[in-house]
């Protein structure tokens, strides 16, 4: 049984309603990376004033310094107070610059773990919001531990005592999204994308010239309705017809419905139960052969 | 993973040669002197890549080593297609050449006496690459050393995530990390040998959760490739960035053991495991 936009459907209706959805909407997975980088798409920061209320932001990792790629904080959404942490682009080129685009260094990822043992230690769901290029591929980053910091994320996540929902909002581009990125629910946006690499990336490696990433694009299955299929994704969360950027007050109020009925539905689970179907999410995950 | 751009391809030396090029330093050195040090060159120590079941003959006990979930291969769930053809016939293709059907060897043996569940990953299969097989096998293996309580030891050697397998492969990350945390909660050791290169997405996860993180001399070990740090940059990178050296400098892993040492520090750490 699975849920989509709130409604549980078997595995059969699953299949018919993307095959419905594919005919009405006939775009490409290149159309799909284009809108979830468009310019004008609401990042973390406009879910944050249009979902959430009172959000205290908690700053730094205690270690190095605070990564403005990363935010979080306590926040309310409806009645439930929650852990909010999420990449944040910006929204002109002063405010990217300061957010690195969204590409956060270890800091960023050692912060975002810190609120969520905050989290555990408040009892509060978490909230994870992911919308990045990719970790930040520098020398910095390296010297400090990129990659252990996202190792620890992801394997501290897997016992994090209290519900973690992820929700791809715009680019969720590979460890630098998955670093914020274990849940117990994975929710999509229609138009977000999902990827191990970036297209341009695949196609430089896999087709000798990045021009071919539409190509890429496409054989790396990285949109919300080709992860629902592969069952890596819960939900997939529908955006006005053009993208999410066309009507902000429809998007948000769509994804809030969607996070208070995901929060409504993981909280009546015991800390043993959670965790044990966290691991099992993640233990299926994959498609192999057994000769 | 993202960035990483091209794996290092190391040419396994024929078996009828008789002199090998050394790929650090250059030299001609005869390929029985070669075999007799370990694929480690004389003359600069470079330390040349191993096959799983070189390493396997190299650091378990005579006839110790029992392989688990062999039975394990790649599919081609997605059907990806590039401009050299199909990730199928890639599959097929790195089998035959590899003699192994996943680019992990699991298993369970003895290192002078002490009992281990280990996965060893073979660089010559795709790279060395995470795809779902690989991740099912060090998982099944987590859960095997999760099980018996006894010590995990990866060895890897990867290019990182597969990139054939799109999501399923960034997956495996979190699916091996979780094997690891498990382990974590029973204090069970996990030690994380990191080989030439291991790079991206398996740097990323399990490799550098080790309780102990150690390396060989002069191994690569870095999350984005070199390549796209530099033109991120805009500046050359000094050249043991991204070593095992530079690592050890820096506070990532435990130690750098010479290959001829392996065994002997294994066995030596196992020794302190007190429960
Ligand atoms: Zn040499």
């Amino acid at each position: 049984m699975v849920i989509v936009n709130g409604v549980k459907v078997s595995e059969k209706e699953k299949r018919q309603r993307l095959t419905q959805e594919k005919k009405s909407r006939n775009i490409s997975a290149w159309d799909v990376v284009k809108i979830s980088r468009h310019p004008k798409r609401p990042i973390f920061q406009d879910y944050l004033e249009r979902i959430f209320t009172n959000f205290v932001e908690l700053h730094g990792d205690r270690a190095f310094g605070d990564d403005r790629a990363i935010i979080g904080g306590f926040a309310q959404i409806g009645n439930q107070k929650v852990m909010v942490i999420g990449h944040n682009k910006g929204k002109n080129t002063t405010e990217q610059i300061e957010r690195n685009f969204g590409m956060a260094k270890p800091e960023g990822y050692r912060k975002a773990l810190r609120l969520m043992k905050l989290a555990q230690r408040f009892n509060l769901p978490v909230i994870t919001v992911i919308d990045t290029p990719g970790a930040f591929p520098g020398l910095e980053a390296e010297e400090r531990g990129q990659a252990e910091s996202i190792a620890r994320n992801i394997t501290e996540m897997a016992n994090i005592e209290v519900p973690i929902i992820s929700l791809v909002i715009g680019e969720g581009g590979s460890g630098g999204a998955l670093g914020i990125g274990v849940g117990d629910r994975i929710l999509m946006l229609s138009n977000a994308i999902y990827s191990v690499i970036s297209p341009e990336g695949c196609a430089s490696i896999l087709w000798r010239d990045a021009k071919f990433a539409p190509d890429a694009a496409k054989a790396l299955n990285i949109t919300a309705e080709a992860l629902y299929k592969l069952d890596i994704i819960d939900e997939i969360i529908e955006e006005p017809t053009e993208g999410a950027h066309a009507d902000y007050q429809q998007i948000a109020a769509n994804v809030k419905r969607s996070l208070l009925r995901n929060l409504r539905n993981l909280s009546n689970i015991s800390v043993y139960e959670l965790l044990e179907q966290r691991f099992e999410k993640y233990a299926a995950m994959g498609k192999f052969a057994v000769d | 993973m993202s960035w990483y751009t091209k794996a290092i391809e190391e040419k396994k030396p024929q078996k009828k040669t008789l002199w090998i090029k050394c790929r650090g330093c250059g030299a001609h050195i005869w390929a029985s002197e070669w075999k007799q040090n370990l694929s480690v060159c004389p003359e600069c120590n470079y330390h040349c890549s191993m096959t799983a079941q070189e390493r396997i003959n190299l650091l378990f006990d005579k006839d110790s080593f029992h392989e688990l979930f062999e039975n394990i291969s790649p599919v081609d769930s997605l059907n990806f297609n590039d401009l050299k053809g199909s990730y199928k016939d890639k599959i097929e293709a790195n089998k035959k050449k590899s003699g192994i059907l996943e680019s992990v060897v699991t298993g369970h043996g003895k290192i002078k006496g002490f009992s281990v569940v280990t996965a060893i990953m073979d660089f010559r299969f795709l790279g060395g690459s995470l795809g779902s097989g690989t991740g099912e096998k060090i998982l099944q293996a987590a859960n095997f050393a999760y099980d018996y309580g006894l010590p995990y030891i990866i060895f890897s050697a990867s290019g990182g995530a597969r990139m054939q397998e799109g999501v399923l492969s960034l997956m495996q990350m979190a699916k091996t990390c979780a094997g690891v945390a498990r382990l974590n909660k029973k204090n069970i050791p996990f030690i994380s040998v990191l080989l030439n290169p291991t790079t991206g997405g398996v740097t990323a996860s399990y490799a550098m959760m080790g309780d102990l993180n150690i390396s060989e001399p002069g191994a690569v070990i870095g999350f984005a490739g070199r390549r796209v740090i530099e033109q991120t940059i805009g500046e050359k990178l000094p050249d043991d960035f991204q070593t095992a050296e530079y690592l050890l400098e820096h506070g990532f892993i435990d130690a750098i053991v010479q290959r001829k040492e392996m065994r002997d520090y294994l066995a030596n750490v196992l020794s302190y495991y007190n429960r």
